[in-house]
C-alpha cells in the first residue's frame, strides 16, 4: 500500500522542511503557473533548475525522487506522443515532455517537503470551503485503513479459491469492493458515534 | 484519463476550472442543508476512501492488461448525486498530490470529466433509464449503462480539452478517445453491476429510493443542468476546433515554426463524421444514444443472469 505514494520524505529536517507551508505551496503554484502555461524555454529552464535546487536544498534521496519522478513520466510519455499527430512534430514533443516533467518535479518536490495536513491548512487559508477541507482530511485519514483492510479481504479470498477462472476473478473482485462498501459504511457510523461521544456535533 | 500539467492552456485550465468550483460549490451546499448535515461528514470522507480503495483493486481484460473502477455512478446510486461529487472530487484532489496523478493546474480540468461530469451524467442516464423497468433488474441495468454513459461522456470532455487547447487536432483525438473508451466503459458498467448486486444482496434497503439522498432543490438541480449543458457544448461537442489562436501562437514564443518541420504522421481521420449522417453533432448524439440502448441492454440481461443465479442458490433472498 504505502509503496505507491510521492511523499514519503515530508517530514525530514532541512531548511527547505522548515519553511512555512504557505511559502512552499505559493512557490510550488508558481513554479507550475511558470512552467505549465508561460511559453519560453528561459522560464521553463529557469523552473527546472529552482525544482533542482529545491530537492537539493530539500536532502531529498536523489534515487528516491528520480525514480518517482521517471514512473510519473511514464504517464505524460504517452500524452506527449500527440504532438506528432500535428504540424510542429517533434519540437512540441520535446515542449510537451520538458513541461510536463517540470510539473511533476515541483508536484514531487511540495509533496515530500510538506506534510499534507500543513496543505489542508494552508488550502482553507486560501478559501477552500470548511467543509471540503475537512472530508479531505477525512479521506486522508481513512485512506490508509480501507485500501490495507481491502488488502486482506483480497488476500484471504486468494487464499481460498483455487480456480483462477477470469470470470471467478471479477465476481471476487467484485464482492471485495461491495463487502468493503458495507464496512466502510459501519466505520462511518462508529467514526460518528465516537464524535458525538467525545463532544462533537 | 488524468491529464497532467502542462498540456492545457489557460484558457481551457480557466473555464474547466470554473465549471468545477461551480458545481461542487452546488454539491456541497446540497450536502450541507437539511437536518443531520455534521452527521454526512464522517460519511463523506469514508466514501472517498473507499473510492480510493476500490480503485486500487484491477480486473483481469485481455492478455495481461487489466482495468480498474472510477467509481462515480457506484457512489451515486448509493449515496445520490451531490455525495458522489463531493467524494469522487476528494478523490482526484488527494490522487494529484499523493501519487502525482493528474496535473494540479489541470486539477479543474480532471475534476470536471470525472467528478463533474462523470457523476451528473451517468446518474441522470441511471435515474431515466432505471426508471423504465420495474425492479432489482431494472436499477441495475440502470446503473450500468449509467456507468457506461459517464466513462464516455468523461473520455469526450477529456480529448475535447485537449483538442482546445490545441495540444492534439479534435478529429484525431475526440474520436480515439471515445472509441477506446466506449471499450473501457462496458467494463465500469460490468463492475458497477457486480457491485450493486453484492450489496443488494445483503443490504437491499441501500438501493432503494431514499427521498433525503436523491431529492435536490430545484435550484441545484438547474445548476447542475446549466454547468452540464455548458461543459458539453464547450468540451466534448465534436465541433470542438480549438481556441482562435491556439498552439500556432505558443510555438511562435518558443521560437519555432510549426509549417516548416511537418509532422511525422498525418491525421487518420483529419475531419471525423459518423458514417451515412451528414451531421456531426447529430450523429453524435444518434450514436451516444444508440450505444446507451444497447448497453442498458447487455446489462439488463446480464442482470437478469445474476439474479436468477441467487435465486437457485438461495430462494429467501428475493
Amino acid at each position: 500500500m504505502t509503496g505507491r505514494f510521492i511523499d514519503l520524505y515530508s517530514r525530514l529536517d532541512s531548511p527547505v522542511h522548515r519553511l512555512a507551508a504557505g511559502a512552499k505551496a505559493g512557490a510550488a503554484f508558481g513554479v507550475l503557473l511558470a512552467a505549465g502555461l508561460w511559453p519560453g524555454w528561459e522560464v521553463l529552464m529557469t523552473a527546472g533548475i529552482v525544482v533542482l535546487a529545491g530537492v537539493a536544498a530539500g536532502r531529498i534521496p536523489w534515487g528516491f525522487f528520480i525514480s518517482r519522478w521517471l514512473g510519473l513520466m511514464l504517464f505524460i510519455l504517452p500524452v506527449s506522443l500527440l504532438a506528432f499527430f500535428q504540424p510542429g512534430g517533434w519540437r512540441f514533443f520535446c515542449l510537451f515532455l520538458v513541461r510536463g516533467g517540470v510539473c511533476a518535479g515541483a508536484v514531487l518536490l511540495l509533496a515530500n517537503t510538506t506534510p499534507m495536513a500543513e496543505i489542508l491548512r494552508v488550502l482553507r487559508r486560501v478559501g477552500m470551503p470548511g467543509m471540503m477541507v475537512d472530508v479531505l482530511a477525512l479521506t486522508c485519514r481513512y485512506l490508509f485503513v480501507l485500501a490495507d483492510e481491502a488488502g486482506r479481504m483480497r488476500f484471504a479470498r486468494q487464499s481460498r479459491t483455487f480456480e483462477g477462472s477470469r470470470r471467478l476473478l471479477w465476481r471476487n473482485g467484485a464482492s471485495v469492493i461491495g463487502q468493503l462498501f458495507l464496512r466502510s459504511l459501519e466505520r462511518a457510523e462508529r467514526v460518528q458515534a465516537a464524535r458525538l461521544a467525545r463532544g462533537g456535533k | 484519463m488524468h491529464i497532467p500539467d502542462g498540456f492545457l492552456d489557460a484558457r481551457t485550465l480557466a473555464a474547466s476550472a470554473v465549471l468545477s468550483a461551480g458545481a461542487v460549490g452546488l454539491a456541497l451546499r446540497q450536502c450541507r442543508s437539511g437536518d443531520g448535515a455534521d452527521r454526512r461528514l464522517p460519511l463523506l470522507g469514508m466514501t472517498a476512501a473507499f473510492v480510493f480503495a476500490a480503485q486500487m483493486i484491477n480486473f483481469p481484460v485481455l492478455g495481461g492488461t487489466s482495468g480498474h473502477l472510477m467509481g462515480a455512478v457506484l457512489a451515486a446510486v448509493l449515496l445520490g448525486p451531490a455525495a458522489a461529487m463531493v467524494s469522487m472530487t476528494c478523490v482526484l484532489i488527494l490522487q494529484c498530490l499523493l501519487f502525482g496523478d493528474g496535473g494540479v493546474l489541470a486539477l479543474g480540468a480532471n475534476v470536471f470529466n470525472m467528478a463533474v461530469l462523470g457523476t451528473l451524467s451517468g446518474y441522470a442516464v441511471c435515474r431515466l433509464s432505471g426508471g423504465l423497468l420495474p425492479g432489482l433488474r431494472g436499477k441495475l441495468a440502470g446503473a450500468g449503462a449509467g456507468a457506461w454513459v459517464s466513462v464516455v461522456v468523461a473520455s469526450a470532455s477529456c480529448a475535447g480539452q485537449l483538442a482546445l487547447s490545441g495540444t492534439a487536432p479534435a478529429g484525431m483525438v475526440l474520436p480515439a478517445m471515445v472509441f477506446v473508451h466506449m471499450l473501457i466503459g462496458l467494463g465500469e458498467a460490468a463492475i458497477t453491476v457486480l457491485v450493486l448486486w453484492v450489496i443488494a444482496g445483503a443490504r437491499r434497503d441501500l438501493l432503494e429510493d431514499d427521498p433525503e439522498r436523491s431529492a435536490a432543490g430545484w435550484r441545484v438541480v438547474a445548476g447542475w443542468g446549466m454547468i452540464l449543458a455548458l461543459g458539453l457544448a464547450l468540451f466534448a461537442s465534436p465541433f470542438a476546433c480549438g481556441w482562435p489562436d491556439g498552439l500556432e501562437s505558443v510555438a511562435q514564443r518558443f521560437g519555432f515554426e510549426t509549417r516548416s518541420v511537418g509532422s511525422l504522421l498525418s491525421a487518420p481521420l483529419p475531419e471525423y463524421r459518423f458514417p451515412g449522417l451528414p451531421d456531426g453533432g447529430l450523429a453524435a448524439a444518434l450514436a451516444g444514444g444508440a450505444g446507451t440502448l444497447a448497453v442498458f441492454g447487455v446489462m439488463w440481461s446480464m442482470s437478469g443472469w445474476l439474479i436468477r443465479g441467487r435465486r437457485r442458490m438461495s430462494p429467501v433472498v428475493e
